[in-house]
């Protein structure tokens, strides 16, 4: 670990264009909407569904494809994908987050959105879930895993 | 051209859209998408938490961080450039169901009459804001993941956990919209 590696700007501004394409569809589609997400959560609309169904499917296609054609990075190294071992975490951790994503109308990305889109309380809530985090950080060893 | 972007685009344009940044983040920089990470970043890089979970090198993990910044800038690009100015098209079950709890203005992303400054402050605004922005936080970090990181790169990679974890998420939200919200936006 080179812990006094400096931050490149250069290297890190493609990840700010792809975030920005990202952020857009977040608010065009109105997947940042308080309202769609109760919409979801009441079967009242097929839009969201519709939303992660396809991103899903095209996630997964785009996936085999890579590995298919062992598909490169543009620098040349070899794409690897981490498993994800199962934990209770999953469970207990997931009931949370289903929680607060119904009371906030939002995930950890439409909050960045939607402080963009001048709703400023929801750096309340941003704060409040960096104090979550920090909360999981501090209790982790003796939650139930 | 404009004029079609500024309408509300539909799911089989968003979807596609959102699903393609898995194979984007992985060739531009064998990078696993997953939003809720940048949370613990900012922990690590920001607080001063003893915690062992925040002792590791966050700067080989800052892309996360750039990209989160990125989806900022995208929400102030949106409503500066590409808003549109109607109403928000809702089931009318859902709007009457608001109408019952006093949320009449349906304008916002937010239901502004409850997501502001002063409601912040009474048990309502406090719930929603504050315990739920708490629940969002430490429920995707003890999940090990939130909607992009398991829903969307998980099931792409045919993670089971994530499914477990999908499923969850989904079961937690239809609770509390269904059975503990109203009591919550009845206050």
């Amino acid at each position: 670990m080179s812990s006094n590696k400096s931050i490149s700007w250069t290297d890190n501004i493609k990840y700010v264009i792809v975030g920005i394409l990202f952020g857009i569809v977040f608010v065009k589609a109105e997947i940042i909407s308080w309202y769609r997400i109760q919409e979801m959560f009441r079967f009242q609309a097929f839009h969201m569904y519709g939303v992660i169904g396809s991103a899903v499917v095209v996630g997964m296609i785009s996936v085999w494809l890579i590995k298919k054609f062992n598909i490169k990075t543009i620098e040349g190294e070899e794409i690897t994908f981490k498993t994800k071992p199962f934990s209770k975490g999953q469970v207990y951790g997931g009931l949370c987050f289903g929680f607060g994503w119904a009371l906030t109308g939002a995930c950890p990305g439409p909050l960045y959105a939607l402080i963009g889109t001048g709703a400023s309380v929801i750096i309340v809530t941003l704060i409040s879930a960096v104090i979550g985090t920090m909360a999981y950080g501090i209790l982790k060893d003796k939650l139930p895993h | 051209m404009l004029e079609l972007i500024k309408q509300p685009w539909p799911w089989y344009v968003a979807g596609p859209l959102i699903g393609l940044t898995v194979p984007i983040l992985l060739i531009i920089g064998n990078k696993a998408f997953g939003i809720s990470s940048s949370l613990k970043h900012i922990c690590a890089s920001c607080l001063p938490v003893k915690s062992s979970y925040f002792q590791y090198n966050w700067k080989e993990e800052i892309w996360n961080i750039f990209f989160v910044f990125g989806i900022f800038l995208g929400g102030i690009i949106s409503v500066t450039f590409l808003s549109n100015p109607a109403p928000i098209d809702l089931n009318p079950k859902l709007v009457s169901e608001l109408e019952s709890y006093n949320i009449t203005n349906i304008n916002n992303m937010v239901p502004m009459q409850i997501f502001n400054w002063e409601t912040l402050f009474s048990l309502k605004g406090f719930i929603l804001l504050v315990v739920g922005g708490f629940l969002v936080g430490f429920g995707t970090r003890y999940a090990e993941g939130c909607t992009s990181g398991h829903t969307i790169m998980g099931l792409s990679t045919l993670q089971w956990p994530s499914l477990v974890a999908s499923i969850c998420f989904m079961v937690g939200g239809i609770i509390m919209a269904n059975f503990i919200l109203p009591l919550i936006l009845s206050l």
